[in-house]
C-alpha cells in the first residue's frame, strides 16, 4: 500500500506504455518489480490501466489463476515480463533491458522497483556497480524506503545505513523523493529523475513511504507484510479508502 | 588401436564454443554475448572483436550477468553467458531457476570447464553435479558435446532454438573424431556404432574414451553399440530403448556424478519402461582433486578401460 501513489503515478502518467501487452515491449518504457511480494498492488494497478479485467483480481492467489501470490510470466497475464519473488534480481534483469534498449537504438526508459529490506541481496550490489560502468542513462531505479521487513525494523535487522551515499559512491545519480505517499510529491520526482536521464549515468530514486499508508491501524509497522486481513478488518480498511469501493 | 573412428587433430570443446559463437553471431544479429572475467578462458575474444556493441563484459559478478542476460531477452536478444560450469551454475542458481528458466527466457547459458579434466585447478572448480541441477529445472534444455566440432555445432544450434539452454564443455585439448560442419539436431541421439551385445550411452569427453572401449572390446569378441547422447534434457528415449530392446544391457558413462547426471536419466528410462542390466561409469559420491586429466579419469574410474569392465559386467548380469 505504501507504493500505492508510486504505481498509479508511473502507469498513469509517467509512463509511456501500451495496455495492449507485447512482452519485448519496443518503443514504450519498461517497468520490472524486483520485490515481487507487492505484487497485489502491481496486479490491481495493471488490471485499472486496461493490462486485464479489474473482475480477475479476485483470482489472485487461487487455483489456476493467472495471478499467482508472485509475480509469473507462465500463466502469460499482460503487464509482467519477468518472474521475482526471490529477492535481489529485478535490477539485474532491468540493466538487461536497458542493454537491449541501447542495442535497438530504442530511446525509451525502463523502470525497476525495489524493496529496502532487498538491499541487504549481494546480488543488487553486483548490479549497482554494473550499471554506472555500461553507462546505462536509460535506467531508473526506485527503492520503497518504507524501513520495515518481515522481522521488524530495517535498522534493527541489518541496518542499510546511508543508501544515498552508497548509491552515489557506486557512480548512480541519486534523488530523494521525501513525501513517497503523496502524489504531487511522488510526480515531481519522477519528473527530476527523467530529467537526468541521457547524461551517462543510471538514476536512482530513494521513495520515502510508509508502509500501509491510508489505513490507520496498518501504516507504519511491519506487522501486516504478509499478513491479509480479515473480513472486519477489510471493511475497517475499505472504510478508511473510499475511492477503493465499488470497483473491486 | 583400431578405433572405429580417428582422430589426426586434439582441440578443447571451449574453443568449439568461441568458435560457433562467432559463426552464430555472424548468422544472426541477434546474438549477444555475456561474460564474468573469463573472455580468454572462454575463447570469446572474436566474438567481442568482430561485435563490441553486442558484448558485454560483466566482472566477477555472475548472479547480475544471470539476470541481465533474461533482461537482454526482453528486446529481442538471444544472449550467451560465458563462464567455468561451477559459476554457470551452483553459483546462480536461483538466478537462474526464477529469471530464465521459469520465465522461460531465451537465455543460452554456457559453461566451460565443466567436470575433472579442468585438470590441476582442482575441487573447487571440478564440477560434477551441474547437470543435475540443470536438468532438474523445468523448460531447460541440457547439452553435452563430446568435442571441438560437435560443440561448435551445438553453439550454432542452439541460437536458432527458442528457450533456456544449458551447454556444457570443457578445457582440455581433446581428440576431434566427430564430422566437421555436422548437423546438430537437439535431443536426438546419434548412433555413432551399430552393435548387439551391449549398449554404451556416452556424453562429453567420455564418448571418445567409449570408442575406444569398442576397439578392446571388438578385439575380444564382444559387439558393442555407442550412443552419443549429446542432449542430455530432452532425452532421446526411443533411441536408448530401441537399442537396449537390441542389446539387452547397457553401461553409461559421463564426466559427472552418478546422482543427476546422464546415469540416472538412462536409469529412470530403463526401469520404467523395459529393465535391464545397466553399469554406471561416472564419479560415485565424491569431489575431484587436483592432477592431470588424464591421471584424473584414471584415479575416478572414468576412462576407456572403466567402460570395457563396466560393459563386460553389464554382459555378465543379461
Amino acid at each position: 500500500m505504501g507504493c500505492t501513489e508510486f504505481f498509479v503515478a508511473l502507469y498513469f502518467d509517467q509512463m509511456t506504455n501500451n495496455s495492449d501487452f507485447n512482452l519485448d515491449g519496443p518503443g514504450e518504457d519498461l517497468f520490472f518489480l524486483s520485490n515481487g511480494h507487492i505484487s497485489p498492488v502491481w496486479y490491481s494497478v495493471l488490471a485499472r490501466s486496461g493490462y486485464f479485467k479489474t473482475s480477475e483480481l479476485k483470482t489472485f492467489r487461487k487455483l489456476n489463476s493467472r495471478l499467482q501470490g508472485h509475480p509469473a510470466t507462465e500463466e502469460r497475464l499482460p503487464g509482467i515480463r519477468i518472474a521475482s519473488g526471490s529477492l535481489g534480481q529485478g535490477l539485474s534483469v532491468g540493466i538487461g533491458a536497458a542493454f537491449a534498449k541501447k542495442i535497438n537504438k530504442d530511446d525509451k526508459t525502463v523502470y525497476v522497483l525495489m524493496g529496502d529490506g532487498e538491499q541487504q541481496e549481494g546480488q543488487i550490489w553486483e548490479a549497482a556497480l554494473s550499471a554506472p560502468h555500461h553507462k546505462l542513462d536509460n535506467l531508473i531505479a526506485t527503492i520503497d524506503l518504507n524501513g520495515q521487513q518481515i522481522d521488524g525494523p530495517t535498522k534493527d535487522i541489518i541496518n542499510l545505513g546511508d543508501l544515498k551515499a552508497k548509491w552515489e559512491a557506486f557512480g548512480w545519480e541519486v534523488i530523494d523523493t521525501e513525501h513517497g505517499n503523496d502524489m504531487s510529491g511522488v510526480v515531481k520526482g519522477l519528473e527530476k529523475a527523467k530529467s537526468l536521464l541521457g547524461k551517462g549515468k543510471p538514476v536512482m530514486n530513494l521513495l520515502h513511504t510508509e508502509m500501509g499508508y491510508g489505513v490507520d491501524f496498518m501504516v507504519g509497522t511491519h506487522k501486516w507484510h504478509g499478513v491479509a486481513p480479515n473480513d472486519e478488518q477489510l471493511e475497517n480498511a475499505l472504510g478508511q479508502l473510499k475511492e477503493t469501493l465499488g470497483d473491486y | 588401436m583400431d578405433t572405429k573412428y580417428t582422430y589426426t587433430e586434439k582441440k578443447d570443446t571451449r574453443s568449439g564454443f568461441g568458435d560457433g559463437l562467432l559463426e552464430a553471431g555472424r548468422r544472426n544479429e541477434n546474438v549477444v554475448a555475456l561474460c564474468a572475467d573469463l573472455i580468454g578462458s572462454l575463447k570469446m575474444g572474436a566474438f567481442q572483436k568482430e561485435f563490441p556493441e553486442r558484448f558485454f563484459q560483466m566482472g566477477i559478478s555472475e548472479a547480475n550477468m544471470i539476470g541481465a542476460a533474461a533482461g537482454l531477452t526482453i528486446g529481442g536478444k538471444i544472449p550467451f553467458t560465458g563462464t567455468f560450469a561451477n559459476f554457470s551454475t551452483g553459483r546462480v542458481y536461483d538466478q537462474i531457476r526464477q529469471s530464465v528458466a521459469y520465465s522461460e527466457k531465451n537465455v543460452k547459458i554456457c559453461a566451460s570447464h565443466a567436470g575433472l579434466t579442468l585438470g590441476e585447478d582442482g575441487a573447487t572448480h571440478q564440477i560434477l553435479e551441474d547437470i543435475g541441477m540443470m536438468k532438474m529445472l523445468p523448460n531447460m534444455t541440457v547439452i553435452n558435446p563430446c568435442d571441438y566440432n560437435q560443440t561448435k555445432a551445438a553453439t550454432i544450434a542452439i541460437a536458432e532454438h527458442e528457450g533456456p539452454v544449458y551447454l556444457r564443455f570443457g578445457r582440455p585439448k581433446w581428440p576431434i573424431f566427430t564430422p566437421e560442419n555436422q548437423e546438430f539436431e537437439i535431443g536426438k541421439a546419434w548412433k555413432m556404432i551399430e552393435g548387439t551385445d551391449v549398449t554404451i550411452f556416452a556424453t562429453g569427453h567420455l564418448v571418445w574414451e567409449a570408442v575406444e572401449a569398442e576397439a578392446i572390446l571388438r578385439a575380444e569378441g564382444i559387439s558393442v553399440e555407442l550412443i552419443n547422447i549429446h542432449t542430455i534434457k530432452p532425452l532421446d528415449i526411443e533411441a536408448i530403448l530401441t537399442s537396449v530392446a537390441k542389446t539387452g544391457c547397457a553401461v553409461s558413462a559421463e564426466e559427472h556424478q552418478f546422482n543427476g547426471g546422464l546415469n540416472d536419466s538412462i536409469a529412470q528410462t530403463l526401469i520404467r519402461n523395459q529393465p535391464a542390466p545397466l553399469e554406471f561409469v561416472g564419479v560415485d559420491d565424491s569431489f575431484g582433486e587436483s592432477g592431470k586429466p588424464e591421471e584424473l579419469l584414471e584415479k575416478y574410474g572414468l576412462n576407456a578401460k572403466n567402460i570395457v569392465e563396466a560393459a563386460k559386467k553389464a554382459i555378465s548380469r543379461k
